[in-house]
């Protein structure tokens, strides 16, 4: 054969292609794979099965590079996402793109199959690749579940739980299943390692084992035309094609507007685009002791979600026949389809079950969101009244009656309208709870961007001994019983502070807080000794006594001795100068002033009559009087009520470690890792 | 193939036979080492136990008011992740209540026996709630009926300790089922 008669022709890159040709035989499979007939020419809707295809290999893509960033251990997964969420370049838009592809997918897996269903496409000879096709379903809606979870955040790990507890349902297996998946018997790093194995191995290699013979078995039948054909048959390549790769494009341009529209909106604003809050959202590292009321699946699963709240009041059974028999009972009628649409009742039953099904679940995810975003479209006005008879009655039907005047229609309308209450109450701790994620998760964020990093531990230990987040709930759980936390130039602070029976602990240490204590209005009122012991103490006393008395104490006096103790706690105030804090200390120290109770640099007053104001505020002073206000050097004797949160009996622990005293003691000063741009 | 001598297709057929069945063992034996290896080390989760439930000290019965209103305690305890040993860590919580004048401590796990989610207090409402399904139960655990929840709350064993220690011996249970069954 001379070369002029090969395909290649007489050219370099020809002969080279040619001697490919020879020993492969390529050209064949090329013409094999590309010139596909397509019945009555290429069409739109002929495209949802190459845009999955096409969404998998994005998947692939980015899933193999994020792998190569990603590191599964609990100590690890949070930390190795933020990294590649907030520092790597471009992480953000390769994280964005799988979350959102992902998404996308279960979006195209759902048309893929309406199409299939709606033209009857699974009927012999195509029932095995339907079938194929339903599998292929499922691991990728499993390979979603398992995804959900390698960040390791609050979202994640709750979800799983959640997830996890449903799969112990199956029937024998169930229990083992479980622990099968979670690797063990708790949540920690084999869950995640399983997770990612079936994430990034297992599933992928199924779905391409799957997807080959998927594909295989789809060109041996051809491609099932919609009838009536309108037009001439066309080639797969570049017709059909050319359509495949604009409706990619399409999905492509719709991933990467969800991922880039709030960048686009933030600089339509005037502010700034951060990099990493683009794209997939990145929760608080996982904690299984901090309760997480905002958890939800993804929005696709949330039918699911809302179904289980269907069997209310059915037992043990309901949730078996939620979770597991009616899920169950749907796909075997799925996989029965084929074989029912062998008759044209079949077909009609089939498409009106998919279609049922559709819209069962369109309903189900409507009712989810409406339950958690239902107090956004309520008017709180019209819930006043159902607010005053529910404090009113206290939930009791008796009660209900007599406040309405035992007008039956009257009852049942109060009723309805507490309900009504009760539904934007949940919706509000809902609200409230998706409010607090998003604070604890742009802290944590905050909080691993420290020039120390995130320490060996992981990110949690951080979180867990993090003042700014850690404070405020060590504060609720241990001190506001009786201390308050309020700023006394907020409207509701009065309401707070009647409700207390220790001083307000906002801004202890500041000349603020001292001004306040050393005047005669406030020291006996209920931010300071009001709601105490100390009421009709010699403070209290004094402050209203002596200190008012300006001819003892001037106003500069006054200012100086708050300009001293504001020095020992070592805040951040406004510079009062060298000298007036020297005079306030020779005030405070003086026997005849402060020192006469207090003792105060070497004015040798005895420790027990009053606090020691050596270090006053300060973290070491505020550290001392926590963990043991009857020590001489704070309240001694006279201690009101303030129990020793460091100290116990012999062999028992205290109530509170040295390092959550440590944390109280910050937050109460305000002093916690602020990153510089705040 | 060349010329069919029936005595020598037989032979082949039978020696065929034999090569098929010993191809298949071979490639069989071979692939089964790998997999039995894999499948070994897939099933050791089930041989892991989670810790023997024992009393630990969650308060003292001082922090806890005598108004029947349960308050939350985290229980802290040493934890062990496969390979990683966690000291003191906080490992989930218990909501503690005491009726008016009494010593008995009620415990009461915050874990929701419907699907495992952390079961919060709804002061509004005087009873506890499940943010995930609005699983509903009274202060005292019981069933607010109707719940997607099959069973009450689960109620811990709770004992007092020397100096008023208040012991709570930690436990998970299976979610979703009727009975109340501890996880082994």
């Amino acid at each position: 054969m001379s070369t002029a008669q090969r395909p290649g022709g007489g050219g370099l890159l020809g002969r080279l292609a040619d001697f490919f040709d020879d020993r492969t035989g390529y050209r064949a499979i090329l013409h094999e794979a590309l010139y596909e007939r397509v019945p009555g020419g290429a069409r739109w809707r002929y495209v949802w099965g190459s845009t999955l295809v096409f969404a998998f290999l994005v998947q692939v893509i980015t899933g193999l590079v994020l792998w190569a960033s990603y590191s599964a251990s609990a100590q690890t997964a949070w930390e190795s996402v933020y990294y590649i969420q907030h520092e790597m370049a471009g992480g953000w838009l390769l994280r964005g793109i799988h979350h959102f592809m992902a998404q996308a997918m279960v979006v195209l897996l759902a048309l893929h199959l309406l199409q299939v269903v709606i033209d009857g496409a699974y009927r012999a000879p195509r029932e095995v690749n339907f079938w194929l096709g339903l599998v292929l379903m499922m691991l990728v809606l499993g390979m979603a579940l398992t995804g959900y979870l390698l960040p390791w955040d609050q979202k994640g790990y709750w979800a799983t739980r959640v997830a996890t507890n449903l799969a112990g349902l199956v029937p024998l297996v169930g229990p083992a299943l479980q622990q099968l998946v979670v690797g063990g018997p708790d949540y920690g790093h084999h869950t995640l390692t399983r997770f990612f194995a079936l994430h990034a191995g297992f599933l992928p290699a199924g779905l391409v084992v799957m997807l080959v013979v998927h594909l295989a078995l789809f060109r041996k039948h051809g491609l099932h035309a919609k009838q009536p054909l309108t037009r001439p048959d066309a080639m797969f390549w570049p017709d059909q094609v050319l359509k495949d790769a604009v409706a990619m494009l399409a999905v492509m341009a719709v991933v990467l507007g969800v991922i880039l529209v709030p960048a686009v909106r933030t600089m339509l604003a005037g502010g700034t685009v951060v990099p990493g809050e683009l794209g997939a959202e990145l929760g608080a590292p996982a904690d299984p002791s901090l309760p997480y009321a905002a958890a939800r699946p993804e929005w696709y699963f949330l039918f699911l979600f809302q179904f289980l709240k269907v069997f209310e009041g059915w037992g043990a059974s309901g949730e078996f026949l939620g979770a597991i028999v009616v899920p169950g009972l749907v796909m075997t009628v799925m996989f029965l389809m084929p074989i029912l649409g062998h008759w044209q009742l079949g077909h009609r039953f089939n498409v009106a079950f998919t279609f049922g099904i559709v819209a069962g679940a369109a309903l189900l995810t409507g009712l989810a969101l409406n339950e958690d975003y239902y107090a956004l479209w309520v008017d709180p006005a019209s819930l006043a009244e159902a607010e005053r008879l529910d404090a009113e009655t206290e939930g009791d039907a008796a009660k209900l009656a007599a406040a309405v005047g035992g007008d039956p229609a009257k009852q049942a309308e109060a009723e309805r309208q507490i309900k009504r209450l009760r539904k934007v109450r949940h919706s509000r701790a809902f609200l409230a709870a998706a409010r607090q994620a998003k604070v604890d998760a742009a802290r944590a964020v905050e909080l691993a961007g420290r020039p120390e990093r995130i320490p060996p531990a992981g990110m949690l230990e951080l979180v867990r001994t993090d003042p700014a987040s850690q404070g405020p709930r060590l504060f609720a759980q241990h001190c506001a019983s009786c201390h308050a936390h309020v700023d006394p130039t907020d409207p509701a602070a009065a309401t707070a502070l009647a409700h207390s029976s220790a001083a307000n602990l906002f801004g202890f240490g500041s000349a603020a807080w001292m001004r306040g204590l050393l005047d005669a209005d406030q020291v006996g009122g209920p931010a300071y000794f009001g709601n105490t012991a100390h009421k009709e103490g010699d403070m209290v006393s004094f402050v209203t006594g002596d200190l008012a008395d300006a001819d003892t104490w001037s106003q500069e006096d006054i200012a100086a001795v708050v300009a001293a103790m504001a020095a020992e706690a070592g805040l951040p105030e406004p510079d009062v100068g060298r000298e007036v804090v020297a005079r306030g200390r020779d005030l405070v120290s003086s026997g005849e002033r402060c020192g006469a109770c207090h003792a105060f640099g070497d004015n040798g007053t005895d420790l027990g009559s009053a606090p020691d104001l050596n270090g006053w505020g300060g973290r070491e002073w505020i550290v001392g009087i926590i963990t043991d206000p009857t020590h001489a050097r704070f309240y001694g004797d006279s201690n009101d009520r303030m129990p020793r949160f460091g100290v116990s009996d012999e062999g028992e622990s205290p109530a509170l470690t040295a390092s959550e005293i440590g944390i109280v003691a910050d937050w109460l000063r305000g002093q916690w890792y602020r990153a510089a741009t705040h | 193939m060349q010329g069919h001598d029936p005595a020598v297709d037989e032979q082949g057929a039978r020696r065929g036979f034999l090569s098929k069945v010993m191809a298949l063992a071979a490639g069989g034996l071979a692939t089964l080492a790998p997999a039995g290896a894999g499948v070994w080390v897939l099933l050791d989760p089930l041989r892991r136990k989670s810790a023997a439930a024992s009393f630990l000290r969650v308060t003292e019965i001082e922090a806890i008011p005598d108004d029947g209103v349960p308050r939350q305690f985290p229980i802290v305890t040493d934890r062990v992740d496969a390979w990683t040993g966690f000291p003191a860590e906080p490992v989930g919580a218990v909501y503690l209540r005491r009726e008016k004048g009494s010593d008995v401590v009620q415990a009461l796990s915050a874990t929701c026996p419907h699907a495992g989610c952390f079961v919060e207090m709804e002061p509004a409402e005087h009873c506890f709630r499940c943010p995930c399904h609005n699983s509903s139960f009274t202060l005292d655990g019981g069933i607010v009926a109707p719940s997607p929840s099959p069973r009450p709350m689960d109620e811990l064993e709770c004992r007092i300790g020397h100096g008023g220690a208040v012991e709570v011996k930690w436990q998970n249970f299976f979610t979703g089922i009727a009975e109340k069954v501890a996880r082994p």
